[in-house]
């Protein structure tokens, strides 16, 4: 029959924002808005190529309007692919009853990612659709689209301007994803202008209401070079309910190769 | 009895595995430890008067199945899951199994990468969700679940080797499992019991033939392709009558035919596993929030289903196919769950010879998950047989309690059972069922 019980919990590529590098005076040579915004994530997009490859876990704890907490667990693991998207692959730590559940993501920049999902009970490896961008990931306030690394061809952008955040000063830019079966009308981007780091995203919806707020903290470096957050926190408005998505175990440069992130590997992932 | 040691032998086995390996002794300092699984509190209602003499209305019972994983620090890797069923009802459904004792040991090969599994395992070939014709490697465990999509562990050397071109499997599979089948006291069986004891085999070796399979499969882009071929001992016996005793009236006399002899009934089945081939070939298609699959078999050495002219079948050659489609909705009326609709249909070229009870089957199906934080799920199903009047009704609903309980409730209706279909022995046996599950 058909099962269902980890096949929605499948999610997309949760790639963690890797920014690098030295920093060059991004707004002053550029003409307009739009072409200021798209040199800033094309900019991003190249402080975070080369790292190889990672694994790390990942620890969510869901929060109602009522304080109630539910939590889940989940390991990662990444493979950068030069000019693709990347490779991942994730195992479920809990809930205890999809613990095994195991995710094999290749994500592509120009078409819909491939996904296979590991049932554990069955033995049974599922390819499964890459289609729900908007959708729940595991019950929490992260969508699919907001766990996956921001492809750059998937949006159009508008620089809107430099204010403070923090000790720091951050550029705001507009979003505007091309996908049509994103839930968000547009998305409204704080990076500080020294590193690139992403600090904060709010989220309007296709009403153009304001939906969630993300805000991003603990960045680390890895590698003398890519900054990773340790916490995110995702609000949603509307429900007042809430995601906190903590990152630890950060290994960089492992030996997993191409055929880790093949479905023979997917069957020997634990 | 053969069943039964059979049995005994994997429980024991387990048994001491399971002690040898939680208790792992210090052979490997680097060895990684891990204990998981699950128990499950389950029980059966069956709302209407039992079809066959000695049947229960309610059963309910345990489950036991915790897994015991090993790993060093090269990766290799040793699981064992053993298997435990109650059930207070049958005692043919009280079962021990041993579904997993492998060691995983793997290394480069060439561009790519070999794998070994070696011992106890199951293993799935396939893609539709109905009826899963070209999945083969593992016998159906069938007192778990009408739907048989619960196997028995096999033991295997499983060998693969691959890389970017794709995964080459072979396995050498020694030792057959018989079937698993309801006793006098369980519901879901024919009239006549399925005797273990009775238990035959086309082949010399019997139960110790050395069958043997293949497969290949890889991912073309959004095509993912599977090729297989498996020669042995059919997974499906060819249930037979047996046990044959004179027919008394109602003063205990013999009944007499018109020659004299005494007229004889049997009382027992008496399962035979022929010997077989059959290749396979498994594809899906996804495109977007579709999702297109395609099984097809061909198999020789099967006996098709007993008429009156040949009381036990006679050996047919045939072909059967599974095709179907799936449609996925997300965040349907504006909320976080997702609707999947869900067609197929199963033929075997048989037509009402086939032993296959979904020889000409529609299966519409639809599934609503919500995606809140208790992963709350509703599924129903609809089979309707083409060839018979049958129809079957499956509802089905879970949702976690918390982080370690979860609990789900399914009911399946025969709806109507028309008496020249195999399946009208269990129009009576539509069931209630109600699991608590335990996962640590």
């Amino acid at each position: 029959m058909i099962h269902s019980r980890a096949s929605r919990r499948a999610f997309r590529l949760l790639v963690p924002i890797l920014l690098t590098g030295p920093v060059a005076p991004l707004t002053a040579f550029a003409a307009t808005p739009e072409e200021t915004g798209l040199k800033i994530a094309v900019e991003a997009r190249e402080r975070g190529t080369g790292f190889g490859s990672f694994t790390a876990r990942q620890a969510m704890v869901l929060r109602n309007k009522q304080g109630q907490e539910s939590r889940r667990q989940v390991r990662v693991k990444v493979l950068e692919v030069e000019d693709d998207g990347n490779k991942s692959m994730f195992v479920f730590d809990n809930p205890r009853d999809v613990k095994g559940t195991a995710l094999l993501v290749h994500a592509h920049r120009n078409e819909a990612d491939d996904q296979w999902l590991y049932l554990p009970a069955l033995k049974r490896v599922k390819r499964i659709s890459s289609s729900n961008r908007s959708g729940s990931f595991m019950g929490s306030e992260f969508a699919y689209e907001d766990m996956s690394a921001p492809e750059v061809e998937k949006f159009t952008y508008r620089y809107l301007r430099d204010e403070p955040c923090g000790d720091l000063t951050c550029t705001v830019t507009e979003r505007l994803p091309t996908d049509r079966k994103s839930g968000y009308l547009r998305q409204i981007v704080w990076q500080d202008r020294e590193e690139l780091r992403t600090w904060k995203i709010e989220y309007y919806d296709r009403k153009d209401e304001h939906l969630k707020t993300l805000t991003l903290g603990g960045y680390q470096q890895f590698l003398d070079r890519f900054w990773q957050a340790g916490e995110m926190t995702m609000v949603n408005h509307l429900t007042g309910k809430s995601t906190v998505l903590t990152w630890t175990d950060f290994e960089f440069r492992t030996d997993l190769d191409e055929r880790d992130f093949t479905k023979t590997g997917l069957k020997r992932a634990r | 009895m053969r069943l039964r040691t059979a049995l005994e032998r994997s429980a024991l086995c387990a048994a001491v595995g399971f002690v040898l390996a939680a208790g792992a002794p210090a052979w490997g300092e680097g060895l990684e430890r891990d204990l998981s699984g699950s128990f499950r509190l389950e029980s059966r209602w069956f709302p209407e008067s039992a079809a066959h003499s000695g049947q229960r209305t309610l059963a309910s019972g345990f489950v036991a199945e915790p897994t015991v994983f090993l790993e060093d620090e090269e990766g290799r890797s040793f699981t064992l899951t053993p298997f435990l069923r109650y059930d207070s009802a049958d005692s043919r459904r009280t079962h021990a199994d041993l579904h997993e004792a492998y060691l995983l040991l793997f290394g480069d090969l060439g561009e790519g990468e070999w794998e070994a599994r070696l011992g106890f395992d199951r293993v799935f070939w396939g893609v539709t969700e109905l009826n899963h014709l070209v999945d083969i490697v593992n016998q159906t465990d069938l007192v778990e679940h009408p739907n048989e999509e619960a196997k028995l562990g096999q033991l295997m050397a499983h060998l693969t080797w691959f890389g970017d071109w794709g995964a080459a499997e072979l396995f050498a599979l020694p030792g057959h499992r018989e079937r698993t089948f309801a006793g006098r006291h369980g519901r879901l069986r024919s009239g006549l019991v399925v005797d273990d004891d009775l238990v035959g085999y086309e082949s010399g070796a019997e139960e110790r033939h050395l069958d043997v399979a293949a497969r290949y499969s890889h991912s073309f882009g959004p095509l993912d392709l599977g090729v297989s071929v498996f020669d042995g001992t059919s997974r499906e016996p060819s249930l037979r009558p047996a046990s044959f005793r004179p027919v008394l009236d109602a003063n205990g006399n013999q009944v007499l035919d018109n020659e004299g002899a005494p007229i004889l009934t049997p009382r027992s089945l008496a399962p035979w596993y022929p010997q077989i081939r059959q290749v396979g070939l498994d594809a899906q298609l996804t495109v977007e929030s579709w999702l297109f699959k395609f099984e097809g078999i061909h198999r020789t050495g099967a006996f098709n289903a007993p008429n009156r002219r040949h009381p036990v079948g006679e050996k047919e050659d045939h072909a059967a196919l599974a095709i179907g489609g799936e449609y996925t909705f997300y965040s349907v009326f504006e909320s976080a769950a997702d609707l999947g609709l869900l067609g197929e249909w199963s033929y075997d070229g048989r037509g009402r010879r086939s032993t296959d009870k979904f020889q000409d089957d529609v299966f519409l199906a639809a599934r609503l998950a919500l995606n809140d934080p208790e992963s709350t799920e509703f599924v129903a199903g609809l089979v309707v047989d083409r060839d018979y009047s049958t129809r079957t009704l499956t509802v089905e609903w879970n949702r976690r309690l918390s982080d370690r309980w979860s609990v789900r409730a399914e009911a399946v209706a025969f709806l109507a059972a028309d008496e020249a279909d195999p399946v009208h022995v269990s129009r009576r046996d539509s069931f209630i069922a109600l699991d608590f599950v335990y996962s640590y």
